[in-house]
């Protein structure tokens, strides 16, 4: 697998480390059945999903990876930063 | 002597061997020699030997059946010692000087064999038989079954020790990557590597060529092999191509990866000094034109493994690429026009031919031809019904159209069921392939993106196609890589008829096998249909059909088709054969490559390392870094007694340790206060300049991610410490916290825990050190310099450093930190300067025990499976503010009092140790779950008490002060009374550190 780094070009899958889907924090005093949501409850769909990626081994930015979870492509990348 | 002459079985002429050089080489007690250019299987061969191997499960004798990576039976272990490799298919070895080789299942030997006993049991093994008969007690497995099993099978032996080659991964990149090179692959990559694309042509045969080697088809007007050589040349002059012979394209990843294994060394004895014996390939291909070619199916009939019954294909192979008769007097047996070659290229090599059986009614005239030009009968509408012979083939039984039989007297059988494209790399990103009645095979489905099929692999079996597709789709990669080409001409070849009829299987009786290598029988197909498990993944399971390392690349097919017949479903309705990684066997050396043994990750080294190895200290792994454990003195026996001394050392004197591995990270920038304030339970935005103060950051699961300090160096500039485990984690995580969540703050995160040399000075006398190390003019006084201060100064003469007054022995205590490449002189500095106070260097033991005699938290109870109130820290959090964590944090079941919170505990008899991971009983009540009440997390001997003391999670936590339970270790058969304390066992009162 490859991902296409914004800053560094597509690269081998080992030099990136993941670490899930991209879900919106709580706003501050959020009820506790949202925080239990945001933390434990997934929707893992058949399709497109937006994951983090870091590209941990290369320049380290975060990443948003659009990753289609039947094919495995890789749709889009952009940096976590550029919202 | 004859067989130092290459075999007695050796072609007079002909063949792409070097007769004028020799090779010689043992297998089993055989002493051999065979040409350069030679196969293990092939030299064999060459020398008369037809039986090479016993089988898996009945031992019976076998012989070689392919010319290829399909091989399922001639497999043999291969080279002696260390190098030994066991299940090498003898058909891709390539002889060299020296080699040894050994028959696999068999005892005591190859002809004289025990095992084959197993064949008059047969009937009692039936398919299902592991199944049925180790299905219970799972205990059993382990002790019994496995290794009755594994002995019975004896699939060769690994060598007994670590293998002593290098073995390489390495990464390549290219426009187009063509996967096979026969005539598609050459000219797939001539068109390619003519236009200027980065070409890279990998093969799993040492010569490049394909079925052109094994074939006496004319290409351009010279023979397929000097077609071969010519173009292969051409290649090989193109910069911009790179030819990999004996590379083997493996598995298919996403984005255009493929795995390759090169076989670099494995054709020499030895690996020649710095060369891998293998490479691991990582190909990043924009295009790949895959022309893997197709491999012959046998058929299956009664005796079909026996030795002397060959794919017809590599009857030719034998006789046209290494010059030898595989045999005196052959049948050639099939339902395919290739039947026309296989007896012509057997009387042009001077094998007589029995006859030709040709299971089809009506074979083509030119069948009929090429065996009146053998002078064999061609028996039309015949089939085989058994082959004769034990250890060597005697004749075969003839089932003519008209119903009657005939004994043909034979020692080869020329076998050809028809062939199966070799897709199996088509499908590995799950691309189902397709039945094609026309050809009857399966053709590849929907390819991964960017690969085209050609040639035999997309069941084009006529020379002249396979050229022409090979040349427009390796112009078509390098088009849609970005070069502009033309066609290559294309040379003259023939266009072989291809006729064909299904042919899977004679029905009559005895042990017809459909897998080989597994000994899976068309008895076992038929048993396991009747039991049920007749679809095919079923029936795969039940049977191991296509289970074994060949992956049943020959018997597949037959298998399926016996079983759609036995369900009475249409050929048409076969499901597809799922192919998964590897193509063929992959060592696990290659996997590996460098990263084993002490290389599995890189070691970092402290920057005091030299002085520490000077010091003699005895290192640790910790994490990827190897420090210092202790440093023992003469007349120290063990390392306890290492570790009295240098605790005692610190808290009466003074000590030093080097704590550099510690996480160190700078957090910059006008946010920086406020985007602590979200990561962490510290209140940034009050903390002080040139204060430290304890750190806890939580994950978002409300428990405890790490610990460590917060130093305020500037308004806008923090110097944060995390455990030496978890820094990188701790890095990642705040990296994402800035990037992910608040893009918005102003705040920069650096990692500079290598940029930074740091060494714990502690004890009394720790101040008239410093005082000694720091640039005159720095106040270290208690009121200047208080605990908890930090400050960036000068030192050891004027070099930049930063001072810490914290302790994680109790003592009073500073830490200095010195740029890296200043660590080794500081440390050495520092044993000079402290001299006079009895400064004792100190490792890991010694701080890890004096952090358990004051209670602070580390790795064993920093676990992350523990809360900041688990802790003894519920002060610490915040009422306001929205830090991570805060709210799952608040779970009930995170704050109920109940929950097993940090004590301290000693043995009651003070004599007794202490284990960790012992769990906590009141007295009386059994060592049961149920009466579990927490668990010892450290423990430790105090050198500074005299005695064991520990550090665990108990219920109720600090309420049980005073209490006695029991710490029961079942594991180690320990069970100690013990009284529960607080966690802090020296100074509680923090007097010694602030003094
Ligand atoms: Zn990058």
């Amino acid at each position: 697998m490859r991902i296409d780094c914004p800053h560094c070009g597509p690269r081998d899958r080992r030099e990136f480390s993941y670490r899930g889907a991209v879900l919106p924090l709580p706003e501050p005093g959020a009820a506790d059945e949202a925080w239990f949501a945001h933390v434990y409850l997934r929707d893992n769909p058949a399709g497109p999903i937006e994951e983090y990626w870091q590209h941990e081994g290369g320049c380290r930015a975060w990443l948003v990876a659009t990753r289609d979870t039947i094919s495995h492509r890789i749709h889009a990348v952009r940096a976590a930063a550029a919202r | 002597m004859s067989a130092l002459r290459g075999g007695p079985h050796r072609l007079a002429a002909g063949g792409l061997i070097e007769r004028e050089s020799r090779i010689s080489f043992r297998f089993d007690r055989g002493h051999f020699a065979g040409h350069p250019g030679d196969t293990l299987a092939s030299a064999l061969l060459a020398n008369g030997v037809r039986l090479v191997g016993r089988s898996f499960k009945y031992h019976r004798p076998r012989g070689v059946l392919s010319a290829g990576a399909e091989e399922p039976n001639a497999l043999v272990e291969l080279r002696a010692g260390d190098r030994r490799e066991p299940n090498t298919r003898a058909t891709v070895v390539e002889i060299f000087e020296g080699l040894e080789a050994r028959s696999q299942n068999r005892f005591p030997s190859l002809r004289f064999d025990l095992g084959a006993i197993n064949g008059l049991l047969g009937p009692f093994i039936p398919a299902g038989f592991y199944y049925k008969t180790f299905m219970w007690p799972a205990a059993f497995w382990e002790r019994l079954y496995e290794p009755l099993i594994r002995r019975a099978a004896g699939l060769g032996r690994a060598a007994p020790d670590a293998d002593p080659d290098a073995y390489e991964r390495c990464f390549l990149f290219c426009d187009v990557l063509v996967i096979g090179a026969g005539p598609a692959g050459l000219m797939a990559a001539l068109a390619a590597g003519r236009a200027g694309a980065r070409v890279v042509l990998a093969d799993e045969d040492f010569r490049l060529g394909g079925r052109l080697l094994a074939e006496r088809a004319e290409i351009g007007g010279r023979s397929g092999p000097a077609w071969a050589e010519e173009v292969a040349g051409e290649l090989a002059s193109l910069a911009n191509v790179r030819l990999l012979p004996r590379t083997t394209v493996f598995g298919v990843y996403d984005g255009g990866t493929y795995a390759a294994v090169e076989r670099v060394a494995d054709h020499l004895p030895v690996p020649p000094p710095f060369t891998p014996r293998q490479r691991l390939w990582r190909i990043v291909a924009k295009r790949t034109v895959l022309a893997a070619g197709a491999i012959e199916r046998g058929v299956v009939f009664p005796g079909n493994d026996r030795p002397g019954v060959m794919l017809a294909g590599a009857v030719r192979a034998y006789l046209n690429r290494f010059a030898v008769a595989p045999g005196a007097r052959a049948v050639v047996f099939s339902a395919n026009d290739d039947a026309a070659r296989t007896a012509a290229d057997l009387a042009a090599c001077g094998v007589a031919v029995a006859a030709v059986v040709d299971a089809r009614p009506e074979p083509p005239p030119a069948v009929a031809a090429a065996a009146a030009a053998a002078g064999a009968p061609l028996l039309a509408g015949a089939v085989l019904t058994r082959a004769h012979g034990g250890a060597r083939l005697t004749g075969a039984s003839v089932r003519r159209a008209d119903g009657g039989s005939d004994f043909l007297g034979c020692d080869l059988i020329a076998v050809s069921g028809g062939w199966s494209p070799t897709i199996h790399l088509t499908s590995h990103l799950g691309a189902r392939p397709h039945w094609d009645e026309a050809r009857l095979a399966f053709l590849a489905g929907e390819p991964p993106p960017g690969m085209a099929v050609v040639g035999a692999a997309a069941g084009r079996m006529e020379t002249d196609a396979c050229l022409a597709q090979g040349a427009a789709a390796g112009l078509a990669a390098a088009a849609a890589a970005g070069f502009a080409g033309v066609l290559p001409e294309l040379p003259d070849a023939p266009h072989e008829s291809a006729g064909r009829a299904p042919l899977w299987r004679v029905k009559a009786p005895g042990k017809a096998f459909v897998d080989f290598q597994n000994d899976v029988t068309e008895k076992d197909l038929a048993l396991a249909n009747r039991e049920g498990y007749g679809a095919a993944e079923h029936a795969k399971r039940y049977t191991t059909l296509g289970m074994a390392t060949d992956q049943g690349k020959t018997g597949n097919l037959n298998g399926r088709a016996i079983l759609a017949e036995l369900r009475g479903e249409p050929l048409a309705a076969l499901a597809p054969t799922t192919f998964r990684p590897p193509y063929t066997p992959v060592s696990f050396g290659a996997l590996a490559g460098r990263a084993r043994g002490p290389a599995y990750r890189p070691l970092r080294l402290t920057p005091s390392h030299a002085w520490a190895t000077e010091w003699k200290a005895v290192f640790v792994e910790s994490g990827p870094w190897l420090r210092a454990a202790y440093f023992p003195e003469a007349g120290e026996h063990d390392w306890q007694a290492s570790v009295t001394r240098e605790v005692h050392g610190v808290r009466r004197a003074v000590g030093l340790c080097d704590v550099s591995t510690l996480g160190k990270i700078d957090v910059q920038g006008a946010d920086a206060a406020s985007f602590l304030e979200r990561v962490c339970l510290n209140r940034c935005s009050r903390q002080p300049l040139g204060r430290v103060r304890y750190l806890l950051m939580l994950r978002e699961d409300g428990f405890v991610l790490d610990d460590g300090t917060a130093t305020r160096l500037g308004p806008e500039h923090f110097l944060l410490t995390a455990s030496t485990a978890h820094v990188a984690h701790v890095v990642s995580h705040l990296e994402w916290c800035r990037e992910a969540l608040w893009p918005e703050l102003d705040v920069a995160i650096t990692d500079v825990t290598e940029d930074w040399a740091q060494f714990a000075v502690a004890g009394p006398r720790a101040r008239e050190v410093m005082a000694r190390a720091v640039d005159p003019g720095f106040d270290l006084s208690n009121d200047a310099f208080p605990a908890q201060a930090a400050a960036e100064v000068r030192a050891f003469g004027g070099i930049p450093a930063r001072l810490f007054r914290i302790s994680f022995s109790g003592e009073l205590g500073y830490e200095i930190a010195v740029p890296a490449g200043f660590g080794d002189a500081a440390v050495r500095a520092l044993m000079i300067l402290g001299a006079a106070q009895g400064i004792v260097p100190y490792g890991l033991e010694a701080m890890g025990t004096m952090r358990i005699e004051k209670g602070f938290p580390a790795g064993p109870e920093i676990n992350g499976q523990t809360t900041a109130r688990d802790l003894g820290f519920a002060k610490m959090m915040p009422k306001e503010g929205a830090y991570l964590g805060r709210a799952m944090a608040a779970r009930p079941a995170l704050v109920d009092p109940e929950r097993p919170a940090l004590v301290g505990l000693r043995p009651r008899d003070r004599s007794r140790r202490l284990a960790a991971g012992a769990h906590f009983l009141v007295p009386g009540a059994g060592a049961s779950l149920a009466n579990d009440l927490g668990f010892v997390s450290s423990a430790t001997f105090s050198p500074t008490l005299g005695h064991a003391i520990g550090l665990g999670f108990l219920q109720g936590g600090l309420a049980h002060v005073g209490k006695t339970m029991r710490a029961a270790d079942p594991l180690r058969g320990s069970e100690i009374e013990v009284e529960i304390c607080p966690p802090c066992f020296v100074d509680p009162a923090g007097e010694r550190a602030h003094g």
